[in-house]
């Protein structure tokens, strides 16, 4: 065991990841040597992870207002109203680092962190969805950390007794050395029933509730913190073992004393353990903390003050509860067979004070440790905005046919049935659209109303111009509700980047960010939630800077529809009804998924977002949805038009046959362009004239691009393609793959 | 149909007893009772035990296997020796085996993943108070979502049960035949679901309770709650 009195050298400071800079900053503040202790408290509370120290001043310029919004970025969770007295709470979070090193405990304890933080608010968690991001399908690791991670959140969930309802999955070489697992929860809450983390009144019982604290999971944010280099397997000890039997009994235990009107403040012990949460208790009711460790419930012996305060260990809460109501809160917490103890006590003297074994371990200002953290002005430069692609000197190397055959079927674009099936996406009973559609759709309690959940971002766009990227990925999850019939109410962002001390890094943040900005400020979309994961790069022998994933900064977007039965679904629904395209097709083809997966190029500008075009085209959409004249609705996105209505014929078990590609567009980036703000809409053959012509009042462009019926896809000038052969084509590639098969 | 008195038992880590408890409201108008693990009674007037689905004690020593030691199954052990109608759905079924009150176990699932997706199921007999509401042969589709639910018993049991008429639920087709293909778990005779001797007794792996209302989409686990209640009735 080492001394709380250890002389600090710099070597020991290095090891906790803090620069000497930082180091120098301690010394001013607290003007003498920490202790080791303490050391270990500012290297949790100072690191990127908890800190945002490289984030911070950029993620001021999104917004985060609104009239829907109760609650902003800054709490466990984002809070929304959803009208009856209710409100949707939600976040998503990224568990990158650990599912890399351990992706089974890694994904799982990333699930159990994120459903924490929402009914840490008071809210019951109805659904769960997640972005995953993994290296190319040929590299060594990727079928294990697939395996281990899909595995993994299947596990925390179904056992936790969530559905998990929706995601994206996507493949790509720069991920290889850096998978990202991000996972978002929603809960449902009484709007004026919503807990926080601030503690008020002095003397009040601090209470410890869940599982105990052992040594897993220490200095698992400051891992987190770092690229990987090439002993990142050693980090295993850091990565923490979730226990969703745990969670789902701290979870009816929580609730049961939330509504018997014990709790005055909550905090759950995620990153950094006991030491973030209660001085962010403290810190927020601008109150001290003391905190007596002989009484935190161990799961071991001897562990020293030091691995206590900072002990990752899973399904953990602090709380202030009411005096009065200690007694029956215990009652509860008994019965529900968790851990409960009074581990120290809210004091007024702002400081926050650790005792052990008679000994005063930590003494230090508690405001300061949050609001003195180091932040950075990192420098920055933009990405340069690459030259567009002119789709006629893109030569088509294979007919329209085959090359939707082959898009189907890649990785990216296939079907990913093989990952949803392992998730209990039934339970709760409230399941509306289930994955596979554009967006989930749930019923909020018995209904009427529903959300519908989406997680979005196309990190090629990103990567080829960060700002652009930025805005199409709220654009895209903006749509993908709209899709489904929603009202988007508001995002969570999960900004996952490489190095931030890479000024090429930075400007991809800074890019990302302002794009992420100005769609939701067009949209009225505001951000009420988010985690920041920098760092997400490897190490690779013999080169100077680490490879960096590719920017990703995933979307997960919220809507409400006011009746969940009108919800719209992408199948093809009839025989002979109209297939309508809506927004403008100019045949974008760079950064498309034809260029890349077909012709064999990752190149040019991504397609711009036109956010004016993007909100007229999906309020009319909405409208179509909600009057019922839309009959199946599909965003565009990757593949762009045919690749939709290849997904609507295979959804619906039925094909189409389509008209001819306009003269001044070549067939290829007529059929695949990914041009912004689109959507096909079938409506009944009577009723298109009609559309038609509310279109032109609208001034949206919309057009007739086919009609629906029959087994096959007939596209002009090609063989028809079966819908059956399709639909074998778009599920076969996974499961092959995951089987070793390919 | 107001006579049903059910009693929805709630161990820690069961997680679909509030599905199974508003189903049973939905197709029963009565709210059943939430009889937690430590009661050594059931209700006065409980006429059906329900054994929802989850993962009780998580699942970490042998599915069902505390949950079955659990001081209210002896009162449910009581009640189903008096001619009680018990019913376990996935977990549930599991405690049941494990609580010896049906034979077999249940393995992990043949491709040893989690698997939730809607299943088609052929209802062998409708002479039973579960599945009155059903005609034998019909095919009906319900989700599965299990990582253990494939049945095995020795050949001797299995040969017992077959004999005895006492498999329920099988996997099937949509078309009604019995395929490996639509056996998504490996259980032995594509067994889905099994009642006790006396037929009082039944446990499945799909769960019914989520496909009843015509809002959500298939409405074709109604059939059992309604059956039930309409049992209960006659039986009143």
């Amino acid at each position: 065991m080492i001394p709380n009195d250890t002389p600090i050298t710099p070597a020991l400071v290095a090891e906790h990841g803090l620069k000497p800079d930082e180091y120098q900053r301690i010394l001013d503040l607290i003007g003498r040597e920490p202790t080791l202790t303490e050391l270990g408290i500012f290297s949790a509370m100072w690191n990127e992870h908890c800190s945002y120290k490289s984030s911070r001043v950029h993620l001021r310029g999104l917004p985060t207002a609104g009239p829907q919004v109760i609650q902003g970025p800054g709490e466990n969770a984002g809070v929304v109203d959803i009208g009856d007295g209710l409100a949707v709470v939600f976040k998503m979070e990224s568990h990158n680092h650990p599912s890399y090193i351990e992706p089974y405990q890694g994904a799982a304890t990333g699930v159990g962190g994120i459903l924490r933080d929402v009914f840490t608010m008071g809210a019951r968690p109805i659904a769960c969805l997640n972005a995953l991001s993994f290296g190319a399908p040929s590299h060594a690791k990727t079928r294990h950390l697939v395996a281990g991670v899909v595995a993994g959140i299947g596990g925390y969930g179904n056992s936790f007794g969530v559905p998990t309802v929706g995601g994206s999955v996507r493949f790509h070489p720069r991920y290889d050395g850096n998978c990202l697992v991000n996972a978002m929860a929603v809960g449902i809450a009484k709007k004026d029933e919503i807990f926080y983390a601030a503690a008020s009144g002095v003397g009040m019982p601090i209470v410890y509730l869940g599982s105990k604290t052992g040594r897993d999971g220490i200095h698992g944010a400051t891992m987190a913190s770092a690229e990987f280099g090439e002993d990142s397997e050693e980090k295993r000890p850091t990565v923490q073992v979730g226990d969703p039997f745990s969670e789902k009994l701290l979870l009816e235990a929580c609730l049961e004393i939330m509504a018997k009107g014990c709790v005055i403040a909550i905090q759950d012990m995620g990153a950094a353990g006991l030491t973030s949460s209660s001085t962010e208790m403290g810190a927020k009711g601008e109150l001290g903390v003391m905190l007596d460790l002989d009484k935190v419930p161990c799961r071991e012996e001897g562990m020293t003050a030091y691995e206590m305060m900072l002990s990752e260990s899973q399904e953990r809460m602090l709380m202030v509860l009411k005096p009065e109501k200690e007694e029956e809160a215990e009652a509860i917490f008994r019965k529900w067979g968790l851990d409960f103890a009074v581990v120290g006590e809210t004091t007024d003297t702002k400081r926050f004070i650790v005792r052990h074994q008679g000994d005063i371990m930590v003494d230090l200002p508690i405001t300061e440790l949050g609001t003195e953290a180091p932040v950075y002005h990192r420098p920055f430069v933009f990405t340069e905005r690459p030259a567009s692609v002119d789709a006629t000197k893109i030569q088509a190397p294979i007919g329209i046919a085959e090359a939707l055959e082959k898009l189907i079927a890649t990785p990216d674009m296939c079907s990913k049935r093989w990952v949803w099936e392992q998730y209990d996406y039934v339970i709760g009973g409230n399941t509306v659209q289930r994955p596979g559609g554009d967006a989930a759709v749930v019923r909020v309690e018995d209904g009427p109303k529903g959300l519908a959940l989406t997680t979005d971002v196309t990190p090629r766009y990103c990567e080829a111009d960060p700002f652009e990227g930025g805005k199409q990925a709220v654009a895209e999850c903006w749509r993908n509700l709209t899709a489904v019939g929603a009202t988007p109410l508001a995002i969570t962002d999960n900004l996952n980047f490489g190095n931030p001390e890479r000024p090429e890094i930075m400007g991809q943040f800074v890019g990302c960010i302002r794009g992420i900005a100005e769609a939701c400020e067009a949209l009225d979309f505001p951000v009420v939630s988010g985690n920041v994961s920098l760092y997400n790069e490897t190490k690779v022998a013999g080169e100077e800077f680490g490879r960096a994933i590719l920017p990703t900064p995933s979307i997960g977007g919220v809507g409400l529809l006011a009746d969940f039965r009108k919800s719209a679904t992408l199948a093809f629904k009839a025989e002979g009804e109209a297939i309508l395209l809506v927004g403008e097709t100019t045949g974008w083809l760079g950064q498309s998924m034809y260029l890349r997966e077909v012709c064999g190029r990752e190149e040019g500008a991504p397609p711009p977002v036109d956010l004016t075009e993007e909100r007229e085209n999906g309020d009319f959409v909405r409208a179509l949805i909600a009057d019922g004249t839309a009959t199946a609705v599909h965003d565009l996105s990757d593949g762009g038009l045919l690749v939709a209505v290849a997904e609507m014929a295979v959804a619906g078990g039925m094909g189409a046959v389509l008209g001819d590609a306009p003269q001044d567009i070549p067939a290829h980036a007529h059929w695949f362009g990914e041009d912004q703000a689109r959507y096909v809409v079938t409506v009944k053959a009577d009723q298109a004239d009609a559309v038609l012509a509310r279109a032109r009042d609208a001034s949206v462009l919309v057009s007739r691009v086919g009609s629906t019926g029959g087994e096959m896809l007939a596209l002009p000038g090609e063989m028809p393609l079966a819908v059956d052969t399709l639909r074998a084509r778009f599920e076969g590639w996974l499961p092959a793959y995951m089987a070793g098969e390919l | 149909m107001a006579t049903m008195k059910a009693a929805v038992l709630v161990f820690p880590g069961i997680n679909r007893e509030r599905d199974m408890a508003r189903t049973l409201r939905l197709v029963s108008g009565q709210a059943p009772a939430m009889v937690w693990h430590t009661e050594t009674a059931l209700p006065a007037g409980t006429d059906l035990v329900v054994i929802p689905g989850g993962f009780s004690y998580g699942d970490y020593l042998r599915c069902g296997a505390i949950a079955a030691r659990s001081p209210i199954m002896d009162a449910v052990r009581q009640f189903a020796a008096g001619g009680g109608l018990v019913l376990g759905v996935c977990n549930g079924f599991q405690i049941l085996c494990e609580s010896g009150l049906l034979p077999g176990v249940l393995m992990r699932n043949e491709n040893l993943r989690f698997i939730c997706r809607d299943v088609y199921l052929r209802v062998e007999r409708s002479d039973t108070p579960f599945t009155r509401g059903y005609n034998a042969g019909q095919v009906v589709k319900v989700p599965v979502a299990h990582g253990e639910g494939n049945y095995i018993a020795d050949g001797e049991t299995i040969a017992r049960l077959e004999g005895e008429g006492r498999v329920i639920f099988r996997y099937a087709a949509p078309d009604g035949m019995i395929d490996p293909n639509w056996n998504h778990n490996g259980a032995i005779n594509a067994i889905a679901g099994i009642v006790s001797d006396k037929g009082n007794v039944l446990g499945m792996m799909p769960h019914p309770e989520n496909h009843v209302e015509d809002v959500i989409g298939v409405t074709d686990g109604r059939g059992l709650f309604a059956g039930l209640a309409e049992a209960l009735e006659s039986a009143a």
